[in-house]
């Protein structure tokens, strides 16, 4: 084959995974390593007071949401309003990570938008979301009162999702359940 | 009726397209003449036509026909006019018929200016531009179609979206398109060149122009739509790696790579399957762009239209294009190979390298763009990798680019001797250094590697830019020393020049803060006081505002009033935050209203912005560049082909 073909190839390859993107419609299952297993540890200060740190053990006790966000994302920013929603309903009690953000930007999209966070960590270089595994920004992590991480989501959530994914998980709560 | 008149004229532009495509591509094939002759023809006639359906769209905006769906749901009867007119490509449908408008208007200005083309070429290259029209009008007609109907109709419009009603965003479609689908033209001289197999210097030559033109057309889009994020979204960033941003400065990567390989090529000979495969690809990332933007595949502030239907057509027609290009490419290139050969320091050295980074960078930006895609493929949630990893990756490339573009704009072709070479360069390169750790040291006070590396390249592309034309100044008082080419090339530069000390000073010393301000108070940021003078209701066409009056000290001295604006638009019922901003080339200040916080407080985003304005000032240098290479007289008539050709010889052998 000459080398002269090989645009070609690199085109069709793209081009079978754009066809697979658009195509792809249910969300499948996540294997994610960390499902089934304890939360991974981890000690940050909170966005509003770099003073007061949270972590594992403030998770523990009850279902709790973990969501990783940013203020350069802008699927952040759709999943917001059901969030915000969680939070007035008393849903779930939900913890941020603020994920590779800058502090000031973070709290002015707090301010901005409304806060569902009882509080959120600020996890300036990553590190944190290294441990958890996240690839971006938005994912949120169910986390049952032992502390075990039971599911995880990619992407905004929404109400479907919610109560297809989430709501089933939480025993005995959740809308609807 | 108006409407179905545009929609009947979208219809007969589609039959003429059709016709535009296979009688002249069948007559080149066959040496007929009068079957060639109808490129013209018909591609002027398709002109009209499109015309014809712009203009009785632009007509159902101007007239409140809210029996038009599209007109219904994106306008309104308060809009002021300038933006009816600006909602004509405010969304999907609209856009799309710019798009086959911008299309058909390039169509006509190469059948205008190719009279001095061989007939069997020009007829080939509005061929390939006749199948683009096409496949562009049936995704119009089939699945986007402005012109449908809404019965019974509206008694009022749904308004444009208020992120859109602004000046700067209602010509940033139409210089973004003109840029985008221009180098459909580069694409379609490839492929015409391709079939005839007459892959020469002549074809690279007649390729420049047309490539420099959506280039610089492009340029001027994007950096619009980069001061309209800045001025407009309210965060005061300037570029954001939006997937959207991402589909249009792709295909300027490789325009900008492909005009720099198209030199080469008609120069020397030289790289030709490598400018043809990079006019191939540019044309390539401008359908990809309108793919991602329109088929909801990757998520966007710009959604535009989210229907599978539509991504399904654009997906189907971009593989049809490409598959087809790269099938004919991988036929004709092998015969390409060329035994020119050049010295490792060289002109052509570096081009190659030029490229070389430039579709790195393009990569490194596709990569970006698709990640998202293979994460949602695998776990169904859309998510995005964002500015951190963007920033980032985007260096590595640039660094070594700008460090080598000061020295390949004193390269000789062939090559270079490497004494002389240095004569030239060492004192450039010196006081280059020297400006790197001076400007930020003494004019803003704080210095690191990043930043004698930003202000150190910037410093060396300005002095490297400026010495060809000084020096032809100063030897001929005027500018007869030095080829409009080569003079459009340094100003082009130096506007990247520029382009890279505003980035660099502006990353590393603005300023940005969020306070709490109500009327009598004071807050100081980077050593100006903003004070709050008062509040006010405004009211406007549609919609209504408070408008903070602040004034701006320094060291007590009065600088300036701004007046930011929080607006309440009244169909869409959207706040929108209108920043007040000071704007000057040394620095802006500038001032945004956030939420009402109390009675009469305000959280308000106060910044300061040195140099930013050097980051569109580059960006309009770079496209004043292209204007100066493309008056090149070499360029301008056929009349004056054979001068030009003397012109070229005396080049490629000085």
């Amino acid at each position: 084959m000459n080398r002269f073909v090989w645009p070609l190839v690199a085109v069709l390859a793209l081009l079978v995974f754009l066809v697979m993107g658009l195509r792809h419609g249910d969300p499948r299952a996540l294997p994610s390593p960390f499902i089934g297993k304890p939360a991974p540890e981890f000690e940050l200060p909170t966005l509003n007071n770099p003073e007061v740190s949270i972590g594992t053990k403030t998770l523990a006790g009850d279902y709790a949401l973990v969501n990783v966000w940013a203020t350069w994302c802008v699927m952040c920013r759709a999943e917001h309003p059901f969030l915000l929603e969680l939070a007035a309903n008393k849903t779930i009690p939900i913890y941020g990570i603020n994920w590779r953000d800058s502090r000031p930007e973070a709290i002015r999209w707090l301010n901005d938008l409304g806060d569902p966070y009882l509080a959120s960590a600020y996890d300036e270089d990553g590190r944190v979301g290294i441990d958890w595994g996240v690839y971006g920004a938005p994912e949120t992590f169910l986390v049952d009162p032992e502390g075990t991480v039971i599911y995880k989501h990619l992407g905004p959530l929404d109400p479907v999702i919610w109560q297809r994914e989430f709501a089933p998980r939480i025993a005995g709560g959740g809308p609807g359940q | 009726m108006i409407p179905e008149i545009g929609q009947f004229s979208l219809i007969l532009a589609l039959s003429l397209a059709i016709a535009q495509t296979v009688i002249p591509l069948v007559g080149a094939h066959r040496g007929d003449a009068a079957m060639m002759g109808v490129a013209r023809t018909a591609a002027t006639g398709q002109f009209l036509f499109v015309a014809v359906a712009f203009a009785c769209l632009t007509y159902a905006f101007l007239a409140d026909d809210f029996s038009v769906l599209y007109v219904a749901n994106h306008s309104q009867l308060s809009l002021p006019t300038l933006y009816k007119v600006s909602a004509v490509w405010g969304a999907h449908e609209g856009s799309l018929l710019l798009w086959i408008f911008v299309l058909a208007a390039w169509t006509l200005a190469v059948a205008l200016f190719s009279s001095g083309l061989p007939a069997a070429f020009s007829a080939r290259v509005i061929g390939v531009l006749g199948f683009l029209s096409v496949g562009f009008l049936l995704f119009a007609i089939l699945t986007s179609n402005p012109f449908d109907r809404l019965v019974p109709a509206a008694v009022d419009g749904g308004d444009l979206n208020p992120l859109l009603q602004d000046p700067g965003l209602a010509i940033h479609p139409p210089l973004l398109y003109i840029g985008y689908v221009g180098f459909s033209v580069a694409f379609a001289f490839a492929i015409a060149a391709m079939i005839s197999g007459e892959l020469d210097r002549k074809w690279a030559k007649w390729t420049r122009p047309w490539t420099t033109v959506a280039w610089l057309f492009l340029t001027l889009g994007i950096a619009l739509g980069s001061w309209w994020a800045y001025y407009e979204l309210g965060w005061g960033g300037w570029w954001f790696w939006d997937a959207v941003e991402n589909a249009s400065f792709m295909p300027w990567l490789i325009g900008t790579a492909l005009i720099h390989s198209l030199a080469v090529t008609e120069k020397r000979g030289l790289f030709t399957s490598w400018t043809l495969l990079l006019a191939i690809t540019a044309f390539s990332l401008s359908l990809l762009g309108t793919f991602l933007v329109r088929s909801g595949i990757i998520v966007s502030v710009h959604a535009f239209a989210t229907d599978p239907t539509r991504g399904f057509f654009i997906l189907t027609f971009l593989a049809i294009v490409v598959i087809g290009a790269l099938i004919l490419y991988a036929w004709r290139a092998p015969a390409l190979d060329s035994d020119v050969g050049f010295g490792l320091l060289s002109r052509e050295t570096f081009l190659l390298l030029n490229n070389v980074l430039l579709v790195i960078a393009t990569a490194l930006v596709l990569i970006g763009t698709l990640a998202p895609l293979v994460v949602e493929m695998a776990s169904g949630g859309k998510i995005s990798i964002g500015p951190p990893w963007f920033n980032v990756a985007f260096l590595v490339p640039m660094i070594p680019l700008v460090i080598l573009l000061g020295m390949g704009m004193h390269t000789a072709w062939r090559t270079q001797n490497a004494a002389s070479w240095w004569r030239v360069l060492r004192i450039p390169a010196i006081v280059a250094v020297v400006l790197g750790v001076l400007i930020p040291l003494f004019v803003y006070g704080r210095i690191s590697l990043l930043l004698v590396v930003g202000c150190a390249s910037a410093a060396w592309i300005v002095i490297s830019s400026l010495i060809q034309p000084v020096r032809s100044l100063w030897r001929k008082k005027g500018t007869a020393g030095i080829t409009r080419s080569a003079l459009g090339m340094s100003v082009a530069h130096l506007g990247m020049g520029l382009f890279v000390l505003g980035v660099t000073v502006v990353s590393a010393f603005g300023v940005e803060s969020d306070q709490a301000l109500s009327p009598g108070e004071s807050i100081e940021v980077a050593g100006f006081e903003f004070h709050m003078v008062g509040l006010d209701n405004v009211q406007g066409p549609n919609f209504s505002a408070i408008e903070a009056e602040i004034e701006v000290r320094s060291d007590g001295e009065f600088i300036a009033t701004i007046r930011p604006q929080k607006r309440q638009y009244l169909v869409q019922r959207s706040p929108m935050t209108e920043a007040g901003i000071r704007a000057g080339l040394d620095k802006d200040l500038f001032v945004a209203l956030g939420d009402q916080l109390g009675n009469n407080t305000w959280s308000v985003r106060v910044q300061y912005k040195p140099l930013i304005r050097f980051i569109w000032l580059g960006a309009l240098v770079m496209a004043l560049g292209g204007l100066i290479a493309i008056s090149d007289r070499r360029y301008r008539s056929k009349a004056r082909e054979k001068a030009g050709d003397a012109v070229d010889a005396a080049e490629a052998t000085a």
